[in-house]
């Protein structure tokens, strides 16, 4: 099933490694190594919220229970994100493995990967390969020969829902619940799967801790910043002339990953999504770092000629749609920007009001109970930031 | 819905649900396998969940209303669904959307007369740089122009020998 | 004789509504913040300093910030958060801000399991509400002067407090919704909802009866039943628990004021209203003052002043039921037990309490044969008063307009069902609640607590104490034995009970259990004598009368499924069920708020106004003798009373279309 399309880097998470000899190998040392290694390397979350995978780990190691979950969050459902769809065909192997050692690791025996209902046309090709590990005893019971270490994988299926990517929520409609986030705290390496310790980890968080497991901390914390190590797969789309899945190190500029891709021209650029912000020329020396502009790896160019207003109502649009509706703030929050791009779209708006919009976001930004609500109004905020003169300037023609 | 047709979607969800011991974590699975298999999720099908979990008939229509794969009213035997978020959108979404609605006779969110197309718009579909990308039931199609939209729906219909839809009116 | 100690350790969990770490139950997604989950062994029992707003403190590990601000009496406002329910963390309004976090955090759901500094009014926090309240505000239609809740609605107030004086937002300019008004008891207006879901979790979670529940996502959220379906047409109990709990008017109780008001100007109408204890037990928080307080003598002259022509106390037909139930199940018992018939089903459950009766039909329809047949003190004062009453005061019964003011919504539509027509009329014509009861009584710009007190009217003035007590839970049952007992064993119940009072069924546990060893007997007495054949009780000699008491249908859905299972209290004999948490005092037509407290402090009213009285057993009711010496003359459970005092029931179901 290979993405031939997709335009891609060699690095040191995309490339052909033996995953079973990794796992085989990794399987032989203690727990408390493989949690102390995965912590020396500071790696983040892939999946855009930045925690600390080592610390993820050993809070569910610690926890006490009979059941712990391993969970992979593959409800890549930020717009303009598409790098886990290539891992979950292309290294499909690797993800298993990394989950493995999850589940040996913070000692679950459970491990249940959430893909969402758009990529259900992957689910027969990754049901095969688990199927294949089980007949390799790379699954099931004993695995690898290790006495008493069993480690299943299931897969489900969501539903389309966006906030579901959100741990909790994730969690919730596994549980067969609406896709509603919980209060935090509690956290899910405490009380997640039915109440139980769960680790909840992107696709490429487990792949780039198989890699890190595989040639070490010290070989990984190379790669990076300080505070960002290593590399992170970037999915670029938008006006550029080669859009695709790019592995770069942490701490590349803007600029440098524009002209990788063939994008000098470009206006400006979304980083992380919808949730995340748009970013102009001005900023393009800045680095794609937690410590900077922080990124799940969604990558959209603008070209000279786009009209921003359009791109936050779009953006607007899909929060309006993909927002759990629980909390006040998000959900009626999102309808007042929305409201607010209409109005400047038929130039209608005082000054007063788009700060007093403005100063909503902020509200949003701290008072909204899940990630969506506090990142939803990220673009309204940073398009209006950036292209105030554009949009307040805009004229009737359009 | 004929009582042979109601015992059979009985018998699927009460087996389903026992696969999970009856407990609510297996309600999305047994709603998909309705959505999936009946194109719908019917007040029946919702109330029998209920029954077989253990919950409220409401919180089961919660649960379905909830996501947008699932729905409470039929859906065609193909649902197209059209990638609008904004980088299908830049490349050009707005024209597939034009001509889907032209070649299918109908507008977005409606089914067609004989119950084989739905005409949806769905969020990112994660084929971003493919785009423009649509989704026909589980079947990923990326770079679409207008002259392709033709092609696919056709091939569902040749696929299925079901009649040409109808042409869209004029006035 | 000796009495076996209640009880305690039931072996089905309980939800007691006198304090909210009972969610065993709740959603999931609704008890996210229960804390044993997160607790380390090492943190367990220690406790965490805090300052709040300058006042430092030491709380418990685990406290959520809102009860740790409560604790040191700072006040955070709240909107879905309620002390009945589970935490939801959805509206926002109760956000603080944390030193050192970027986020303002809902101190609702937000548990201290470290030290840290908090802000409860910082210029963040003030800004955050106020930007909360107009989100709000921008999607509540409506005007406030045209609101049932105007002056007792948690928005307006939080609006007042915050400062609102425009829509900074906007605000909505037409209904989205259409009202529902197709239920006898609730009405649902959506178009005021703000999405708070306490009544979500009230009917899911609380009374697990799964009637609403939010559907669609993002601004297209909102509260429905089970395919929008009207709420004439669900499984709605009409307890009203939902309305009692809604900040604002999204739901509210269905009016009759205006007809009853219509009905009062009608020189043609002789308009009578019977009041029932809990009312009267509350109706004083619609005046400002404190819950605790009994107004049963000035509600009388407030009445008279409305311009109701007789004022009934519903505490006579309380006392009528008693002597009909505790007969049925005597009648039971030896059918069981001398004839050996074993059709006879037992345990009997009450049927007085509507909501119980409809939850029953929904989700155990199998079982209702198990309610007992009487009709409720409501309906059989309905049928006596165009019956008797009329025959007694010569007034034509179709010129009689019946009201009951009640604790409850499901009164209402109780009184509508078809077969509630035994005098030939509609028994009841009205159900009338607390609040409204209070509202007529500000129309008439009467001050309540400080009216002279009056008796209620002849013929039917005399009520014990034991129908008084019905308003709480365990109180039908205590009103019961203290019936049963002395008719059955001959000894006067206050020589077994110390001041008449049967603690053991009394109290807010959830579910309540208790057994009463026969060791004498008696004869049976006359007035039974047409019901029983047996001579004496000698039947039940040795015998262990087992009964329980139930309240919020939670915990009936518990015993229930005992039942079902043959449990523990499938042994029973006797059954009280109440719909609503607390009882008739919690009921869903009593005074809003509702709280643990505000029910323990009805309950106190209810028990002294008891105690003050000097007639306290329903049999020694001189007016009890009297009608079945001249109009029921068939004793209890007898010809008359069978036509007028008992009824039947349907077996609904649970499926919908």
């Amino acid at each position: 099933m290979n993405d031939k399309k997709t335009a891609r880097n060699e690095g040191i998470i995309l490339r052909e490694i033996d995953v079973d000899a990794i796992l085989i190998k990794v399987l032989k040392e203690d727990r408390e190594d493989i949690l102390r290694e995965v912590t020396d390397s500071k790696l983040k979350g892939r999946g855009g919220a930045g925690f600390s995978t080592g610390r993820k780990w050993s809070l569910a190691a610690e926890a006490r229970s009979d059941q712990k979950y391993i969970i992979c969050n593959a409800d890549e459902g930020e717009p303009g994100t598409f790098k886990d769809r290539v891992l979950l065909t292309d290294y499909t192997d690797a993800l298993l493995a990394g989950m493995t050692i999850a589940g040996y690791a913070v000692g679950a025996e459970s491990g249940i990967i959430y893909l969402r209902g758009e990529y259900v046309y992957m689910i027969d090709h990754i049901h095969d390969r688990i199927k294949n590990r089980y007949e390799n005893k790379l699954l099931g019971d004993n695995i690898a020969g290790k006495k008493g270490f069993v480690f299943n994988i299931t897969v489900r299926l969501g539903s389309g829902a966006y906030v579901c990517g959100e741990e909790t929520a994730l969690i919730e409609s596994l549980e067969g619940q609406r896709g509603e986030p919980r209060n935090r705290p509690p956290f899910p390496v405490t009380c997640g799967f039915m109440g139980k310790p769960t680790v909840v980890n992107n696709v490429e968080t487990f792949i780039t801790a198989l890699h890190i497991l595989d040639k070490g901390a010290e070989w990984f914390k190379k790669f990076g910043t300080d505070k960002s190590t290593g590399t992170k797969l970037f999915s670029i789309s938008g006006d550029c002339a080669k859009p695709g899945v790019y592995e770069f190190p942490l701490g590349i500029t803007v600029k440098e990953v524009l002209t990788h891709i063939g994008a000098r021209d470009a206006k400006a650029v979304q980083v992380g999504g919808a949730s995340g912000r748009c970013v102009a020329h001005d900023e393009f020396e800045s680095t794609l770092a937690f410590e900077d502009i922080s990124t799940g790896g969604s990558i959209i160019v603008f070209g000279p000629h786009r009209d921003m207003l359009a791109v936050a109502r779009n953006f607007m649009e899909f929060f309006a749609e993909e927002s759990c509706g629980q909390c006040t703030p998000c959900r009626y929050g999102v309808e007042a920007l929305l409201e607010g791009i209409e109005m400047l779209e038929q130039r209608k708006c005082s000054m007063k009001y788009l700060n007093e919009l403005l100063g909503l976001c902020e509200t949003m930004q701290v008072t909204s109970k899940c990630g969506l609500g506090q990142s939803a109004p990220n673009a309204f905020m940073s398009i209006l930031k950036n292209f105030k003169h554009e949009i307040l300037s805009r004229d009737s023609a359009r | 819905m004929l009582a042979s047709e109601r015992d059979q979607l009985k018998t699927e969800i009460w087996e389903m649900a026992r696969k999970y011991d009856h407990h609510r974590s297996g309600l999305m699975p047994v709603l998909q396998h309705v959505q999936r298999k009946y194109r719908y999720i019917s007040p029946e099908a919702m109330q029998e969940s209920a029954g077989a979990f253990h919950i409220h008939p409401v919180e089961v229509y919660g649960v379905v209303s909830f996501y947008s794969f699932l729905s409470t009213k039929p859906k065609g035997k193909f649902i197209i669904r059209l990638c609008r978020t904004i980088s299908c959108e830049m490349t050009g979404k707005a024209v597939i959307a034009r001509q889907l609605e032209n070649d299918l006779g109908i507008t977005f969110g409606e089914t067609t007369k004989d119950g084989m197309f739905t005409l949806e718009y769905t969020n990112c579909l994660g084929m971003c740089d493919s785009g423009p990308a649509l989704l026909v039931n589980d079947e990923i199609y990326t770079e679409v122009t207008p002259e392709s939209v033709a092609d696919i729906i056709e091939s569902y219909v040749r696929k299925f020998g079901a009649s040409v839809t109808e042409e869209k009116k004029h006035e | 004789m000796t009495t076996k100690n209640s009880d305690t350790t039931n072996d089905i969990a309980t939800k007691n509504s006198g304090s909210n770490h009972d969610n065993d139950r709740s959603p999931i997604a609704q008890r996210k913040f229960r804390m044993p989950e997160i607790m380390d062994a090492k943190d367990h029992g220690t406790s965490v300093k805090i300052v709040i707003d300058d006042n430092e403190m030491e709380v418990p590990f685990g406290t959520t910030i809102l009860d740790a601000a409560r604790l040191m009496n700072i006040k955070i406002p709240t909107l879905c958060h309620h002390e009945d329910l589970c935490v939801a963390g959805v509206c926002r309004i109760c956000v603080i801000e944390i030193e050192g976090q970027r986020n303002l955090q809902a101190s609702c759901s937000y548990p201290i399991t470290q030290p840290m500094k908090i802000h409860t009014y910082s210029a963040r926090v003030r800004k955050a509400r106020r930007h909360i309240l107009d989100l709000m505000l921008k999607h509540h239609y409506g005007e406030c002067y045209s609101c049932i809740r105007n002056n007792n609605c948690e928005l307006q107030s939080l609006a007042k407090e915050h400062g609102v004086d425009f829509y900074r937002f906007g605000h909505i300019t037409a209904p989205k919704h259409q009202v529902d008004r197709s239920s006898y008891s609730v009405v649902r207006d959506m178009n005021k909802c703000i999405l708070c879901r306490r009544c979500v979790r009230t009917c899911i979670d609380l009374q697990e009866v799964g009637v609403l529940e939010a559907v669609n996502r993002g601004n297209k959220t909102e509260i429905v039943t089970f395919m929008n379906m009207p709420l004439g047409d669900v499984v709605c109990i009409n307890c009203g628990q939902c309305i009692n709990r809604c900040p604002v008017s999204a739901l509210h109780a269905n009016d009759p004021r205006n007809e009853i008001w219509a009905a009062i100007d009608d020189p043609s109408k002789h308009v009578i209203i019977q009041t029932a204890p809990s009312p009267r037990a509350a109706i004083g928080e619609c005046f400002g003052r404190p819950a605790g307080q009994s107004y049963t003598r000035q509600l009388n002259t407030a009445l008279r002043r409305c311009g109701f022509d007789k004022v009934f106390d519903t505490n006579f037909t309380a006392d009528l039921t008693i002597m009909e139930e505790a007969t049925e199940l005597l009648v039971r018992l030896e059918k069981a037990l001398v004839d050996g018939d074993k059709k006879v089903v037992l345990p009997q459950f009450t049927s007085c309490s509507p909501g119980w009766v409809k939850f029953l039909e929904h989700f155990y329809p199998d079982m209702i044969d198990h309610l007992s047949s009487c009709k409720s003190p409501q309906q059989m004062f309905g049928a006596l008063l165009k019956t008797w009453y009329a025959e007694k005061a010569g007034i034509d019964p179709k010129d009689i307009v019946t009201v009951a003011l009640m604790p409850c919504s499901a009164k209402k539509f109780e009184c509508n069902r078809p077969e509630m027509h035994d005098s030939g009329f509609k028994d009841v014509d009205y159900g009338l609640t607390a609040r409204e009861m209070a509202g007529m009584i500000h129309e008439a710009a009467l001050d309540l607590p400080n009216l002279p007190p009056s008796d209620f009217d002849n013929p039917v003035g005399e009520a014990s104490g034991a129908g008084l007590i019905f308003g709480a839970s365990g109180g039908v049952m205590e009103a019961a034995l203290r019936t049963a007992v002395e008719i059955v064993t001959g000894v006067k119940t206050e020589n077994i009970f110390e001041n008449l009072e049967i603690m053991p069924v009394r109290g807010f546990e959830g579910i309540r259990y208790y057994e009463i060893p026969i060791t004498q007997t008696a004869k049976v007495p006359a007035i039974l004598s047409k019901a029983l054949k047996a001579k004496s009780f000698d039947f039940l000699k040795g015998a262990t009368l087992k009964v329980a008491v139930v309240h919020g249908t939670a915990n009936a859905r518990r015993v229930m499924e005992d039942i079902k299972a043959g449990g523990k209290f499938s042994h029973c004999h006797f059954i009280e069920f109440m719909a609503c948490p607390g009882g008739c005092l919690g009921g869903g037509g009593q005074p809003i708020p509702t709280s643990p407290e505000i029910r323990k402090a009805r309950a106190r009213a209810i028990y002294s106004e008891d105690r003050s009285l000097g007639l306290r057993k329903s049999h020694e009711n001189p007016s009890v003798i009297k009608i079945y010496k001249e109009f029921l003359k068939g004793g209890p459970c007898g010809y008359e009373s069978h036509h007028l005092l008992h009824t039947h029931y349907l077996k609904r179901g649970s499926k919908i279309v």
